[in-house]
């Protein structure tokens, strides 16, 4: 796999192979996630896409500045109405735990929460429209924390952790196809939320330059150790350069891509550790006693039922385990990006090809999971120059003005998809175990 | 007389849109409780096969358009809509040989056939897209409105116009007559019921005789009807954009899921259920309180429940509730 | 020559075999029952005359035919038919539509084999809108003897007929079962309750492990000291 990338850092550029191998790497975070779900406790997960936006929006709440004249518009009602929120948890709970089932109690709560809805609407509407009309070009929104970036990795895990423990609160007792579409449901109604609550996210307007964690190439390129990395590394090219001046500027450029090639290395590192910790870590999990109780709840509800093990316990922990780890691929992903864009998230994309690497990787196998990663991103990136090499292979025979052609040509972009349903069902088919089966050593 | 503004209104901007766009869900909605019912699995293909059946609508109502077939007021697409039908079916057939009866014949459990469904998902989302493209697109000819606001105050004297379009008017035709002849079918012929006992029970099915090869095969047909059908119905009122199928697919499947998710009425209820709730929580009522509250109580803010962009957010709350609540959906389906 | 034979059946689910050369006949117009301890194979012997089973080795016979190879639904259209244990009638449609799929291969008019089966069980008419998952247990019952006699068939088989139904519903589904046997239809029935079975059967074979242990008349195995000693109580 490796040396697929390696191979389009020969044919195409470096720069393309390491951004390649960067989302191969949060690929594979977001796939582990997904498999321990599904792999260790059999739960489907089709809510991929939104605990990747709240690992987003961490990165955001954690990195920006805050916004002090937004707080000081509408900061104190929002807090206020956190508070109300939390009350409104608390009066909910207070009445279950008080009344037992009954009329009674289905009316007191539909009180506490309509009183509760009220009560918000009247606090934050003006809240957040004079948030939102804080110079809406630039900010328009609370901001955030101003902390390094790198820290939303762990925020973002507890957002998605938080929000899968909600989520899992109230579906987790439903049947395996129901909790899928439950949760791609659910998923949507997150990402509604970030989209349309500006005050928060500023949402379909983006957030962008969030601060990087590793170099930004301007300042490379005026560094001089960098300069001198690389003029060693491209000594042989620089010595056969007679002319001092062409050497400079061949130099200059040489710096301009390394820049690149050196920022995205930077973040491959980072992506690198982070998935190597998981690795670790799950791979310990998986040969644990917690382990192999997990399998065996996954392969025996019932018999592990019987046996005293609390199912709904540890299918709940298993929720909230596998979503923080996708939380923390979100942030990874907006870290990458610099940027927060809510329009950009669809199930296609999130969720249905992240299933995609978790069944073609092969489902209970962690490393399975890190190589369906790697294989379905390069296949997903590199589908377009493959489609466009096998039309013309098979349209040779046609005239380049040839409608067909040409319309052929036009849906390259589409060819991927093409591609991600074959490659699905071949593998579900012949390989249904996926390309790494889950090996169990019983010991 | 406000009374009567008032209740015009409500027509105009809740009661009529919401029976046309609920209409279009049913129809979705009911044929993947068809075939969660009979082929036991959550069709996730749902909203991309209304988006193939359409594409093939369209193509049919550009070759009728060009060489200048046309139905004078009606949209030319009720003509096409039959020749679309028949190639959705060939490839839902071709597609259930292909792939589905495999896992059918191995038993597999209906997590996997969901997942070979998202294969087959992307397969045809690439084949939509690749044939006519991901564009945005509209395809109605023929008279546009059937009661145009104007004249409807002239004619009555209101303040207030009532429009209705004959999208709407022909989807809740086509609506009443396909789901009308569907449930004759299912109820009153040997192969409907055969299929509802089929998808009641399907080991005693097999021992009654009933063949279970025609009835997956008469499921994938109705499948086809109804997703053509619905998602050409859905294209004209609105336009046809890849996209915004496979989005539809989400309030299908809540539909589907509380109405009950394998009983095929509750399904087509619960298209309007979805619906007008989608709609009635996120209009604004200012106008309509204007109207029949007295001057001193008017109101000044929009009194929206909630924005529109929360739309999809609304059907998946009700969905989430029913799940919690009512697993087997309001209408009782299957018991899970 | 009997008229329903299975003969030296051995085989299983896959695993260990369930069965050995066990054999079991019955003739038109005679109930047999088979009887034996939990596990002792009485389904299994059941399912594989039905051909639910692939058997190692064995033959199965009706009115002198080698139907051996036949599928289930094949053996359905020589005349064989079989009420399982649980989830015996189509809940969600109604009487009258589980009496009509009963008799979904039947190409000729099935009214009057409807109104034969209401004059057999007279509450069945009464309720024939009815959707059979708001009946009594026994009033289930009844419509899944419906349903299989709907084939007309001319054998019968029952798979613990009286499971989880309280006594009084027992000794009315007894009743009916007789009242099946004179429309001469070769019943062959697995019960759990020896006693009742062997009162109303002509013939009873008794399974141990897989194995034909006893077998005799009804009256001969209810009188058998051993048989009375381990099976029966005493």
């Amino acid at each position: 796999m490796l040396g697929l990338i390696v191979l389009v850092g020969f044919l195409q550029s470096w720069s393309i192979a390491l951004s390649i191998l960067c989302l191969c790497l949060i690929s594979a975070v977001m796939t582990m996630g997904a498999n321990i779900q599904w792999g260790y406790a059999g739960l489907i997960n089709f809510g991929i896409m939104g605990y990747t936006a709240l690992g987003g929006l961490a990165a955001v709440l954690v990195s920006v500045p805050p916004v002090k004249e937004a707080w000081q518009v509408g900061g104190l009602n929002m807090i206020l109405c956190a508070f109300l929120i939390a009350l409104m948890v608390f009066g909910v709970r207070f009445i279950t735990k008080k009344y037992n089932k009954s009329n009674k109690r289905n009316y007191g709560i539909a009180l506490v929460i309509i009183v509760g809805l009220i009560l918000l609407r009247l606090i934050s509407g003006p809240a957040i429209e004079s948030i939102e009309a804080v110079s809406p070009a630039t900010t328009g929104f609370l901001g955030g924390m101003g902390f390094p970036i790198m820290f939303s990795w762990i925020v973002g895990a507890f957002f998605a952790g938080a929000l899968a423990y909600i989520i899992g609160k109230i579906a987790l007792g439903l049947r395996a196809d129901y909790l899928a579409i439950a949760t791609l449901l659910i998923s949507e109604i997150v990402i509604a939320v970030i989209k349309h609550e500006d005050w928060l996210s500023r949402g379909v307007k983006n957030v962008i330059g969030l601060k990087r964690p590793v170099p930004y190439e301007i300042d490379l390129q005026t560094k001089e150790w960098f300069i001198n990395l690389v003029a060693k590394f491209n000594q042989g090219t620089l010595n056969l350069i007679t002319d001092a001046l062409e050497k400079e500027q061949m130099l200059k450029q040489l710096v301009i891509e390394g820049s690149t090639v050196f920022v995205k290395l930077c973040f491959a590192g980072l992506f690198s550790v982070v998935v190597i910790i998981l690795l670790i870590v799950t791979q310990k999990a998986l040969y644990s006693p917690w382990g192999r109780m997990m399998r065996a709840i996954r392969d025996n509800e019932e018999a592990a039922n019987a046996m005293g093990k609390n199912v709904v316990k540890q299918h709940l922990l298993i929720f909230v385990l596998g979503s923080a780890i996708v939380g923390i691929a979100g942030a990874m992903m907006v870290t990458y990006d610099g940027l927060f864009t809510p329009g950009s998230y669809r199930p296609m994309r999130y969720t249905f090809l992240i299933w995609v690497m978790v069944i073609v990787g092969g489902s209970g196998n962690n490393f399975g999971a890190v190589l369906g990663g790697f294989a379905v991103w390069f296949l997903w990136i590199e589908a377009a120059p493959i489609a466009l090499f096998l039309i013309n292979f098979f349209t040779s025979g046609l005239e380049e003005a040839n409608v067909f052609k040409v319309h052929l040509i036009n849906s390259i972009p589409y060819f991927r998809y093409l591609m991600m349903g074959v490659g699905l069902l071949l593998i579900m088919r012949y390989r249904p175990k996926g390309i790494i089966p889950e090996k169990i050593k019983h010991i | 007389m406000d009374i009567i503004n008032a209740i015009v209104l409500l027509l105009n901007y809740i009661f009529v849109p919401a029976l046309s766009y609920g209409s279009q869900l049913a129809l979705g909605a009911i044929f993947v409780s068809l075939i969660y019912g009979i082929l036991r699995f959550a069709y996730f293909t749902a909203g991309d096969l209304m988006s193939f059946g359409t594409m093939f609508t369209i193509l049919f109502t550009w070759y009728f358009q060009s060489i200048g077939i046309s139905l004078g007021i009606f949209p030319t697409a009720l003509l096409a809509i039959p020749f679309a039908i028949i190639i959705t079916t060939l490839y839902v057939l071709f597609k259930d040989k292909l792939v589905f009866s495999y896992y059918r014949t191995k038993k597999s459990p209906p997590v996997q056939l969901a997942m070979v469904s998202i294969g087959t998902m992307f397969v045809t989302q690439a084949i939509v897209r690749i044939i006519i493209g991901p564009f945005d697109r509209r395809f109605f000819d023929g008279e546009k409105f059937i009661l145009k606001a104007n004249e409807f105050k002239e004619m009555t004297g209101l303040n207030e116009g009532l429009t209705i379009k004959s999208t709407q008017v022909i989807t809740l035709l086509v609506t009443i007559i396909v789901v009308s002849i569907l449930f004759w079918f299912l109820n009153k012929t040997k192969t409907g019921k055969s299929m509802r006992a089929y998808s009641d029970n399907e080991d005693l099915a097999l021992l009654s005789g009933i063949d279970p090869k025609k009835v997956v095969m008469i499921t994938w047909i109705i499948a086809a009807v109804l997703a053509t059908i619905g998602g050409t119905l859905y294209g004209l009122d609105k336009s046809f954009k890849p996209f915004t199928y496979f989005n539809n697919m989400l309030p299908i499947f809540a539909a589907a899921i509380v109405g009950g998710i394998g009983n095929p009425f509750g399904a087509f209820l619960g298209g309007y259920v979805i619906a007008f709730s989608e709609i009635l929580v996120t209009y604004a009522y200012r106008k309509f309180f204007i109207y029949i509250l007295p001057e001193s109580l008017e109101p000044d803010s929009l009194l929206q429940l909630l924005s529109t962009d929360y739309k999809f957010a609304v059907s998946f709350s009700i969905l989430v509730v029913v799940l919690l609540f009512r697993p087997s959906g309001i209408f009782k389906g299957k018991v899970l | 020559m009997t008229f329903f034979s299975g003969e030296n059946m051995t085989g299983g689910y896959g695993g260990a075999d369930i069965i050995t050369s066990c054999t079991i006949t019955v003739n038109r117009g005679e109930i047999v029952a088979i009887l034996g301890p939990n596990g002792a194979g009485k389904s299994t012997a059941m399912k594989a005359m039905l051909g639910l089973l692939n058997l190692k080795s064995g033959k199965i016979f009706i009115d002198g035919k080698d139907i051996s190879k036949l599928t289930p639904q094949d053996r359905v259209k020589e005349g064989i038919s079989f009420v399982p244990q649980s989830r015996n009638v189509f809940t969600g449609l109604s009487v009258q539509e589980n009496l009509e799929m009963g008799a979904f291969l039947r190409e000729e008019r099935i009214e009057e084999i409807i109104e034969e089966i209401f004059a057999l069980f007279p509450v069945l008419k009464e309720k024939k809108a009815q959707i059979v998952g708001e009946l009594s247990g026994g009033q289930r019952q009844q419509v899944a003897l419906g349903r299989a006699l709907m084939t007309k068939p001319s054998v019968l088989m029952l798979d613990e007929p009286t499971a989880g139904v309280s006594p009084i519903v027992m000794d009315e589904l007894f009743d009916h079962i007789l009242k099946v046997k004179k429309t001469n239809v070769a019943i062959i029935m697995v019960e759990q309750n020896a006693k009742q079975a062997l009162s109303i059967a002509d013939r009873g074979y008794v399974l141990v492990t897989g194995e034909n242990k006893f077998s005799g008349t009804g009256k001969e195995l209810l009188n058998d000291p051993e048989v009375r000693r381990s099976f029966l109580g005493g």
